[in-house]
């Protein structure tokens, strides 16, 4: 076959990852302009070093406590799929029980239904807990997901059968068998899962918004759309936070984006 | 093996993940149902009203509008599919260097918060000092004011959805591009087939499973916009009237104007919409998907 060029590729790439990047940027350099920078026509497009503004959100907003909400709520709820859903899927896969067919088909039930069905019955939930405003309130409902446990399911699925069986034969236990011989398998499944529960959680703001409206108990979604109404037009302070507020989730997909495309591309392919 | 331990073991693994399903999904989705029948009260409890709340919103502007702006945004951002088609096609060229960092470019709108995207987004869509404007302005173009205009928010917000999709899709669609065996291209290159030709004849119609999948996902995601129309468009500008979608209405209902029982309603007039046009997708997908 003959080798093609890829110079071509590579110029309309370069020219929609610009496309990509370009607001990102604009974020950055708006970030470290001052006020009446921020807002001159025609624009200026060089930062003004205005360092101060990264201390001002600070100040302006309980961003710090924000953070750590966020922190908190997004191991938690990873942690928790991570468990719940390898435990549920590892059954699904693995074991044989009667109604098992159905149960799962309930599964994929429950993900179809838009997330909106959820939210009123969920508040009245939080509410009779006494867990408005609360962090476990965000935590909670985020630890059971269907999703997860469809994904981990196909990954048990594609591991081989005489590896439990020959390990059942040497008298394991289902949970023996789970821990020490599947679970590390199936731990390019676990990352993928991992990434992606950590961006939802990391950036969900409809529920966040919904069942948590003191500012302090806040995650960093909530705390940026709440700092919009607050000042209105002060873009530099703002963006400082959304800097803030994107950035660990940034890092993590840089570190670990082979994992996290690999995971999307298995359940895509075989969704 | 013994098979009642098997039993008991599955149903004790399941147990966790089941009951939490039960209680934050099944419950709140029958819940629903319910409420959508039921009026709140003003001291708290429901009152049952049957299908009045549907009756209501069958005739109420605000729905419609909702109704359409959502249809009108979802059409959009599945009109931008066939640019993740490309991206994946170039990303899939034989021998093309830097896969890796292209992706991550690409895929960044997808890992960043919505908050952070849609404030940015809604700094450059702005009408006197917005970078958009500027550009066009350099071009002879006099841009509107975009998200204080109710005829133009909803692309503003459409182009800010396709953006941030892209990257999701195109990943999904290299994984197809991968999957087709080179064989078919080697035989067309016999054939003396062009690569434009290979593409139309051997890529798209062998891409068409995921380009199903992808489109039925982006719809289903674009039906339930909410993120982005809150981020970009505040609350009191004239624009929320050409951009407010069914989940923003929701959210209104239910959360603002505290009526939960019409708020429900509301949801499940989603889920039907979700559902009616998922069905339809299916259906029409014997006419355009090939299966190996």
């Amino acid at each position: 076959m003959s080798k093609p060029r890829t110079w071509p590729a590579h110029v309309f790439l370069a020219a929609g990852a610009l496309v990509m990047l370009a607001p990102f940027a604009w974020q950055l350099v708006v970030s470290l302009q001052t006020l009446p920078d921020s807002l001159r026509v025609p624009p200026k497009f060089t930062p003004s070093w205005q360092w101060s503004n990264f201390a001002d959100v600070f100040r302006s907003v309980p961003l710090a406590r924000q953070f750590l909400n966020t922190v908190v709520v997004t191991a938690a709820v990873t942690a928790g799929q991570l468990l719940l859903c390898s435990l549920a899927a590892f059954a699904f896969a693995r074991l044989r029980f009667p109604g098992r067919g159905a149960l799962f088909l309930l599964f994929l039930a429950v993900l179809m239904v838009p997330g909106e069905l959820f939210l009123i019955p969920r508040y009245e939930i939080m509410q009779g807990l006494g867990w408005l405003n609360s962090l476990q309130a965000l935590i909670a409902p985020g630890v059971f997901g269907a999703f997860g446990t469809f994904m981990l399911r196909q990954f048990f699925l594609s591991l081989p059968r005489e590896l439990d069986e020959a390990a059942s034969i040497d008298g394991a236990s289902p949970l023996q068998i789970y821990w020490h011989i599947l679970l590390p398998l199936v731990r390019p499944g676990l990352l993928a899962l991992g990434m992606l529960t950590v961006m939802w959680s990391w950036s969900s703001l409809l529920w966040p918004l919904v069942v948590n409206t003191d500012p302090e108990m806040m995650t960093l979604s909530a705390g940026l759309a709440s700092l919009r109404g607050q000042f209105l037009t002060n873009f530099p302070i703002l963006f400082a936070g959304s800097v803030v507020a994107s950035l660990p989730v940034i890092v993590l997909f840089a570190v670990m984006q082979r994992q996290l495309i690999a995971g999307i591309a298995f359940t895509g392919s075989k969704g | 093996m013994h098979s009642r331990r098997e039993w008991a073991w599955g149903y004790l693994l399941i147990a966790p993940m089941a009951l939490g399903l039960a209680v934050f999904y099944l419950w709140p989705i029958a819940q629903t149902l319910y409420l959508s029948m039921t009026e709140s009260g003003v001291f708290g409890g429901y009152t049952w009203v049957g299908t009045a709340n549907f009756a209501d919103l069958f005739t109420d502007e605000e729905m419609y509008g909702a109704l359409g702006n959502t249809l009108l945004y979802s059409v959009l951002v599945l009109a931008g599919v066939p640019l993740s088609i490309v991206v994946a096609a170039l990303l899939n060229v034989p021998g093309l260097r830097g896969l890796s960092i292209y992706r991550t470019l690409y895929f960044l709108p997808v890992v960043t918060m919505p908050a952070a995207v849609g404030l940015t987004w809604s700094y450059l869509f702005n009408g006197d000092f917005g970078a958009i404007n500027h550009v066009l302005g350099t071009v002879g173009i006099d841009g509107p004011y975009w998200l204080g205009d109710p005829d133009f928010a909803i692309y503003a917000i459409a182009v800010v959805g396709i953006w941030s999709s892209i990257g999701y899709n195109a990943v999904l669609f290299l994984a197809g591009l991968q999957g087709i065996p080179r064989h078919y291209y080697e035989a067309a290159e016999i054939d003396g087939a062009g690569r434009l030709r290979q593409f139309f004849r051997i890529t798209l119609p062998l891409l068409t499973p995921t380009t199903f999948f992808v489109v039925v996902i982006t719809m289903i995601n674009a039906l339930q916009v909410f993120d982005l129309v809150y981020l970009m468009i505040d609350l009191k500008s004239p624009a929320l009237e050409g951009s407010r979608t069914i989940v923003y209405l929701f959210y209104e209902t239910g959360f603002v104007q505290n009526q939960r029982g019409l708020a429900a309603a509301i949801a499940v007039i989603l889920l039907v919409l979700i559902l009616v046009l998922t069905a339809i997708q299916f259906r029409l997908q014997k006419k355009w998907v090939h299966y190996e």
